[in-house]
């Protein structure tokens, strides 16, 4: 139990509406979106503005008190469930302001809090694009995504978060104020702590600001949707796309086991029979050169063997292509009562390979798995279907996501692309890494947080 | 004590298959109007079915702050009709309010109100008529566009809202029941005002009335009708809802029609979604019969367009109007687009758009009485959304929503009238 002391500084510093301390509101921070088991946390605070965070972070660790930071919940690996013993959580949601959109720099200043999707749109409405577009942007916070150096459909050509985090300020485990990269595109200033923070699942710091790149947009784009009867000449076409120099902002894959699940959901004439499809969109600075591009990928399509190509003309056509791509988690999710969701990623070459494996170890566990993914850069999320409440099920799913991992690796690939490791993948890091690797991650944690409180015991455990 | 929650548990394990659906993705975090307000998990719908999940498995102690939280809802459904699993949201929250409210016990007032009052018309319609004589005590005019009022005195209670008075004489009054045949339309419906229109706004259930006569309609309007259900259902009181579904049952059950209509979202879903959602403990005859009835409710609106294919397009210029999407019209019942054609179909009105026109008002029925700090800045962002567009007047299908967008527009000294798509359509016949 917290000392009612410690409990009236809190609700001193950050209002008592901001001091979260009933059952049911504990009850509702102990869990995210990743399927494991929920931990109650002891106390849940919403600082609202940065030196409030600031004295938050530093009265946590006086009182040896561990801190997992908190956006939108939406972790896939379990980064935002709390600690087991006096875990609290910190929510950000109270620092979800933009700072800054700044048009002649072409950057952007927010708070850790700040939703992705409303972000983008601001940026939007000023001429410039923040390309990072995870899955969960409707509500995603960017502290979040630049935590777990979330990807998104645009990886292949824009990059993910990583590529566009110019700097982050963050409190670190006292208390204390550490300041990382700026707003100018050259930056040399001290070690790049700021690209340290990114992907650092709250293990490292807790951040305050973070200055994100902003880039024009494009403005043109071209949609077209390919079917293959054969999985390897899909993937054959996409290296024969990218080996002709065009780069497509999305290209995505849905399988013939999530096509049929689609199929199921919406009647919207998908083909059953097919491999696999494959959703292509090439975008640009100008109208012409994307036609240009257009067409060349609809020659290379046909030539590496697809069976059909459909070419949207206008806006509703493009939108009417891309509803078999949006439905494939909805019609997923909605098979059964539970949906793992995976993000194994190989190089690209490797897919024809990763889908075959994840068939045969779906057969082999007796278990429905859809896989759908970025083809352009072979982050795949193979999707178990199950419920959890069947033990022996489940645990036959625990064994085939075992099985995944290993043959990802095997292909020269990871983990995770986008999800991050947090607790739930923590167990094979050392698989894909080192045993050294995880020592000297271990080291560089206990040397900026030595009372090991800040997110403990994700991706390096300990 | 400890056994009676596990009894309470034990009820709950009714809805694990509907709740084990919900992936925890968050995703209803970016529509649900309360969640925006509050920022708190725990009024969200991932955080409510969490919650119930964990009374379930007896990890929750105290279920009254499991119930405050499941209070804490506009049953909007905002957070199912954008759900990525499809997660059956407001059938989970009214059987689990249903569960967690009779467990825990109806307050004073609303067994008051439910039972001794609602389930019983005769009683009612005869307290309200005596309240709207004796109203103007009270209250005086506010603000003369939309018609409202406000307290004579500064009552904590009223929290500075600006009402919709009693009408001084209800549609039961105003317009007989009745029984016609149909003339060249061929058709004949059924008409439940419901409360709010029969009370507040009978003016709306006359529009509806001379639409479906000038159009040779055959109407069925019996009296003795009772509330749809909503209320009582929405606390929890299942007992007060079977009654008064099958009163109501039992009067429209006395004539054949093609459609019972309603002028009002919230009768509307509830007459079609919520009544047969709730019968399963009924006999299968009973279930059947609720069907049966569940089948034949339509929004007037959609009757207009769909069935009696009236509107007309035109280029309408003058008054502009905008409409607001009443969540129990759009999420509920898919109807959105026939209430636009009809206000399209006016020659004197511009239809103009507003920015978020399918975001809820913030009614949400009693939540309005029990939140209403939060009532209101949902309300208010309605109103910044209307009075952006330019509109002179806002129309929806909902009486509930007019009397949320009234209280808000009319507190603001907004000159923007407030009127029923069929107030509008009615006009130009």
């Amino acid at each position: 139990m917290l000392s009612t002391s410690l409990l009236t500084e809190f609700k001193t510093l950050l209002g008592k509406e901001n001091v979260l301390e009933s059952e049911s509101d504990r009850h509702s921070y102990s869990y995210d979106a990743a399927v494991l088991d929920a931990v109650i946390p002891e106390l849940v605070l919403r600082p609202t503005n940065s030196e409030q965070l600031g004295r938050t972070v530093a009265l946590c660790n006086e009182n040896k008190l561990p801190m997992t930071v908190r956006g939108a919940g939406t972790n896939l690996s379990g980064g935002t469930i709390p600690t087991k013993e006096h875990g609290v959580v910190i929510l950000t949601n109270g620092l979800n302001k933009i700072l800054e959109i700044n048009e002649q720099d072409l950057y952007a200043v927010v708070q850790p809090g700040a939703v992705t999707a409303k972000f983008a749109a601001e940026v939007a409405k000023r001429g410039l694009f923040y390309p990072p577009d995870p899955g969960s942007q409707a509500v995603s916070t960017l502290g979040g995504n630049v935590a777990e150096n979330a990807g998104g459909l645009r990886g292949l050509k824009y990059g993910v978060t990583k590529d566009y985090v110019m700097g982050v300020n963050f409190w670190n485990a006292e208390g204390e104020y550490i300041k990382s990269g700026g707003k100018t595109v050259k930056c040399v200033t001290g070690l790049n702590i700021a690209q340290l923070m990114v992907g650092s699942e709250g293990t490292l710091g807790v951040f305050d600001e973070i200055i994100l790149k902003l880039v024009p947009p494009p403005v043109a784009s071209k949609a077209m949707l390919a079917e293959f009867d054969d999985i390897a000449k899909a993937s054959e076409t996409v290296a024969a796309i990218i080996a002709n120099k065009i780069v497509p902002c999305t290209l995505e894959l849905l399988d013939n086991a999530t096509i049929n699940y689609v199929e199921d959901f919406t009647k919207a004439g998908l083909p059953r029979d097919a491999a696999a499809i494959l959703l292509i969109e090439v975008d640009g600075g100008h109208i012409a050169l994307v036609d240009d591009d257009a067409e060349k990928v609809l020659d290379i399509c046909k030539k590496h063997g697809a069976k059909r190509v459909q070419m949207a003309k206008d806006a509703a056509e493009k939108n009417k292509l891309w509803e078999a791509r949006r439905n494939a988690l909805p019609a997923l999710a909605r098979a059964r009562p539970t949906t793992v969701l995976e993000d194994a990623t190989v190089p690209r070459s490797q897919i024809p390979a990763m889908i075959k494996a994840i068939n045969e170890i779906g057969t082999k566990y007796k278990l429905q798995i859809g896989t759908f993914g970025h083809a352009g850069d072979g982050n795949l999320h193979p999707t178990i279907l199950t419920d959890k409440r069947d033990k022996e099920e489940f645990h036959r799913v625990e064994l085939a996501i075992d099985e995944i991992f290993d043959v990802a690796l095997s292909l020269g690939g990871t983990l995770s692309g986008e999800h991050g490791i947090g607790l739930a993948k923590a167990k094979w890091l050392e698989k894909e890494t080192s045993k050294a690797t995880i020592i000297y991650s271990r080291r560089l944690k206990k040397a900026v947080d030595p009372n090991y409180l800040l997110n403990p015991g994700k991706i390096i455990g300990g | 004590m400890t056994a009676d929650v596990h009894q309470l548990a034990k009820m709950l394990h009714e809805l694990d298959d509907q709740m084990v659906a919900c992936m925890k993705c968050g995703m209803c975090q970016a529509v649900c109007p309360v969640f925006a307000e509050t920022m708190n998990e725990g009024d969200v719908a991932r955080g409510k079915i969490a919650l119930l999940e964990n009374l379930s498995h007896e990890m929750i102690k105290d279920p009254k702050g499991v119930q405050d939280k499941l209070n804490m809802c506009l049953l909007c459904g905002s957070c199912a009709a954008n759900c990525p699993s499809g997660v059956k949201v407001l059938d989970i929250f009214l059987k689990a309010r249903v569960i967690v409210n009779t467990y825990m016990g109806l307050p004073a007032v609303k067994k008051a109100i439910f039972q001794g009052l609602l389930t019983k018309p005769g009683v009612f319609n005869s307290v309200m008529d005596l309240a709207s004589k004796f109203q103007g005590v009270f209250t005086k005019s506010a603000n003369e566009v939309i018609g409202s009022s406000c307290s004579r005195i500064d009552l904590a209670a009223i929290e500075g809202r600006h009402f919709m008075p009693l009408a001084k004489k209800s549609l039961r009054k105003l317009e007989p029941a009745r029984n016609t045949r149909p003339g060249k339309s061929g058709y004949r419906v059924a008409f439940f005002p419901g409360c709010v229109i029969d009370k507040i706004f009978p003016h709306v259930g006359q529009s509806v009335i001379k639409a479906l006569t000038h159009h040779e309609v055959g109407i069925y309007m019996p009296a003795g009708q009772a509330c749809c259900g909503i209320p009582a259902l929405a606390s929890g009181d299942k007992e007060s809802f079977d009654k008064l579904v099958k009163r109501n049952l039992e009067i429209f059950e006395k004539e054949n029609f093609d459609y019972l209509l309603t002028a009002c979202a919230t009768c509307t879903a509830t007459m079609h979604e919520l009544w047969p959602l709730m019968s399963g403990d009924k006999i299968q005859s009973m279930q059947d019969r609720i069907a049966a009835m569940s089948a034949k409710v339509m929004d007037v609106n959609q009757f207009m367009v769909d069935v009696l294919k009236v509107s007309m397009p035109v280029s309408g210029h003058g008054t502009k109007v905008t409409y607001h999407d009443p969540c129990h019209l759009k999420k509920s019942m898919k109807v959105f687009e026939q209430p636009r054609a009809l206000l399209k179909s006016n020659p004197n009105m511009e239809l103009v758009e507003m920015a978020d026109a399918d975001r809820c008002c913030g009614c949400g029925g009693s939540f309005n009485l029990q939140h209403y700090s939060v009532s209101k800045s949902i309300g208010d962002q309605k109103r910044d959304n209307i009075v952006a567009s330019g509109a002179q007047v806002v129309a929806t299908g909902c009486p509930a929503c007019m009397l949320q967008i009234s209280d808000v527009l009319s507190q603001h000294k907004d000159q923007i009238a407030v009127k029923h798509v069929m107030e509008i359509y009615a006009d130009t016949l």
